[in-house]
């Protein structure tokens, strides 16, 4: 392997090299990652003053504190970035995935055997308490044909973290994934998950953000043979001041492949910012094909602003389905109206519609020891600010 | 003792035209017991007349009364009529994704209770008004209206009113869009409500067909905004076989 940018390797399964509009192609090298200034497409809704420095750095031992609960039959294990490299990762296509890649010191390997049905989630528990070190982060998660597994990701605490995530999905295997991000007010999180989805298997991922100064979180899909299908659920919720951005990619790299995107994200208090980015490429051999992507933000008061991107670059003409929608609303009166007079308050119809709002997703993460957890960081969320019962 | 009266009540909408006038001096009283039935036209302001009372925002009140058992209806938010004992069976039931209907049957019900309901009695109640109106346990479960049929938002609509028990029923066309046997079903419904005492209801329709199954005390014709005509259930029969063109022309004079 060398540096070569592989998105030309991606591509050898096709004639040409039509590269995405909407996405460099990655690369290791640092220097086809040049340090941004904001103007440019992928970084223009990005406060580049708050990432602490995180867009530059230098090879660091500094890990955030991990507790992580494996359930038998999966080994971790430490690797070298060579390794990572080599086992097949999927490369950086971005700086801060590249610095990450560059500078952690070595990959976390967590390797799922084939067909092993493993049915207690692995929970991998990240937690820093202070912003003033730069973490880098790399882990590859290799996941065996016709395996079946569950990985929760939680990031706690003060952190100014960057972290790059593969997940090697083997054929026919069935993963569900969350990465929580319930970090403390102060934290910067810039992350990449990206996920190459065997032939016929099946990947659920879910990125729920609701603390954090600034969140940055990518989750990007490919295919390495057709009959893939991808599930990428996203929830999000900003208070002041806060910054989420949710960056999606699904590039249909094969035929029959299938990827489906729901977003919702609530905003509340002044300068609330939640950006939600759903990039889909239909490759030329990607024949067959049927994407989806939905965002829908709920603006709770004013002085918040919800960015909301949908893009679709197709290549080919011969399509299942491909579509896309975005809505950025606040309460709906009808809604309102029809649940007060029932004899509910406002503020009570407030919170059921936004319950409500959420509920739809949680209840398709599939994780349930998780859900409970989720609905009731929701409601923390809805007492703290505009919703408390005056 | 339920009376809603409402007097000369004058009502405007914003349109992209200006400001119009949809009611122009309403008057009706329904006492104890009483069902009054209100037929008229498309475009009449029947429906105008159910929203105002029920308090929608769209609607602006500008001139007259509306008392509940002598409170002032129009001074009260939305939520605060619904607790008063105002009940609006709506035309279009809206949707409420993620919200299933047994949560929102609870939270409207200790919201108008003021307490929470007792649990055992509480799902005794659900399930008994859920197999009085033939619908699938299931659907407790379902959020609210959501995919609903048109059939299954009405009998939702009517379920409500049984376990909410207002004092005053107010049902916008809810036979529209109905079969036959989802209207007896929905009838009855109605009709057991009506047994109980000191309830009053008013019921809005286009079609006299709801009127076989639901008896009226009373029946108006509303045209152009205001009542055209009153009588007893004959005159529902009259206007089956002659229509409203008779009011319309003479509105229109």
């Amino acid at each position: 392997m060398t540096d070569t940018p592989v998105g030309d390797a991606v591509e050898t399964v096709e004639s040409g090299t039509i590269r995405s509009h909407l996405n460099p192609p990655p690369s290791y090298d640092l220097a086809d990652h040049p340090v941004p200034v904001g103007t440019e497409e992928v970084w223009r809704f990005t406060p580049l003053k708050r990432l602490r420095g995180l867009l530059d750095g230098e090879p660091s031992e500094a890990r955030l504190t991990q507790e992580n609960s494996v359930p038998a039959g999966i080994e971790v294990s430490h690797i070298t970035a060579e390794q990572a490299r080599e086992i097949g990762e999927v490369p950086p296509s971005e700086r801060p995935a590249a610095l990450a890649v560059s500078l952690a010191g070595g990959a976390t390997l967590v390797d799922v055997p084939a067909e092993a049905e493993i049915d207690e989630p692995m929970v991998v528990d990240l937690s820093g308490d202070s912003v003033d070190t730069r973490v880098w982060g790399h882990t590859v998660y290799r996941i065996g044909n016709h395996a079946k597994v569950t990985v929760v990701v939680r990031h706690t605490g003060s952190a100014t973290y960057c972290s790059t995530t593969s997940f090697l999905v083997g054929d026919g295997a069935d993963v569900t994934i969350l990465s929580l991000q319930d970090w403390a007010d102060d934290a910067v999180h810039l992350g990449r998950d990206a996920i190459r989805v065997g032939r016929d298997a099946k990947v659920k991922h879910t990125s729920i953000s609701f603390g954090g100064d600034l969140v940055r979180m990518h989750a990007n899909v490919e295919y390495d043979g057709p009959g893939g299908e991808a599930e990428l659920l996203g929830l999000y919720f900003a208070d002041a001041g806060q910054h989420l951005e949710h960056r999606l990619f699904a590039d249909h790299t094969a035929p029959r492949t299938k990827s489906r995107v729901t977003y919702k994200g609530a905003l509340q208090g002044q300068g609330a910012h939640t950006v939600w980015i759903g990039n889909v490429l239909i490759r030329k051999v990607a024949e067959g094909i049927d994407t989806y992507e939905e965002n829908r933000n709920l603006v709770l008061t004013e002085g918040c602003q919800a960015d909301s991107v949908p893009n679709l670059e197709i290549e080919t003409g011969d399509i299942e389905g491909a579509g896309h929608a975005s809505a950025t609303a606040r309460f709906d009166d009808e809604q309102l109206f029809y649940l007060r007079s029932r004899g509910v308050s406002e503020k009570e119809a407030q919170r059921l519609v936004v319950h409500g709002f959420f509920n739809d997703l949680i209840r398709r993460v599939g994780i349930p020891s998780i859900e409970d957890r989720l609905l009731e960081t929701v409601e923390a969320e809805l007492a703290r600010n505009v919703l408390k019962e005056s | 003792m339920a009376t809603l009266d409402i007097k000369d009540l004058h009502v405007t909408v914003d349109t992209e035209d200006g400001t119009k006038e949809i009611l122009k001096g309403v008057d009706l009283t329904i006492k104890d017991g009483e069902t009054h039935a209100i037929m008229g036209p498309n475009g009449s302001g029947k429906s105008t007349l159910a929203y105002s009372i029920a308090g929608h925002p769209k609607y602006t009140v500008t001139g007259g009364s509306v008392t509940l058992d002598g409170a002032d209806v129009l001074e009260m938010s939305v939520d605060e009529r619904a607790r008063a004992g105002l009940f609006l069976a709506m035309q279009y039931p809206v949707e409420v994704p993620g919200v299933s209907v047994a949560n929102f049957l609870r939270t409207a019900k200790t919201a108008i209770d003021g307490e929470a309901p007792k649990l055992r009695t509480w799902v005794k109640d659900v399930n008994g008004a859920m197999e009085k109106l033939s619908m699938d346990p299931s659907f407790s479960q379902r959020s609210v209206n959501e995919g609903f049929s048109g059939g299954e938002k009405k009998r939702h609509e009517i379920m409500q009113l049984e376990l909410l028990d207002p004092k005053v029923a107010i049902l916008d066309e809810t036979d529209s869009g109905l079969d036959i046997d989802a209207l007896k079903i929905v009838s009855e419904g109605v009709n057991r409500f009506k047994q109980n005492s000191d309830k009053g209801v008013l019921l809005i329709t286009h079609y006299t067909r709801i009127l076989r199954y639901i008896t009226p005390d009373f029946v108006h014709v509303f045209v152009d905004g205001r009542m055209a005509e009153q009588g007893g259930p004959e005159l529902a029969e009259e206007l089956e076989s002659t229509g409203y063109d008779k009011y319309v022309s003479a509105a229109r004079a």
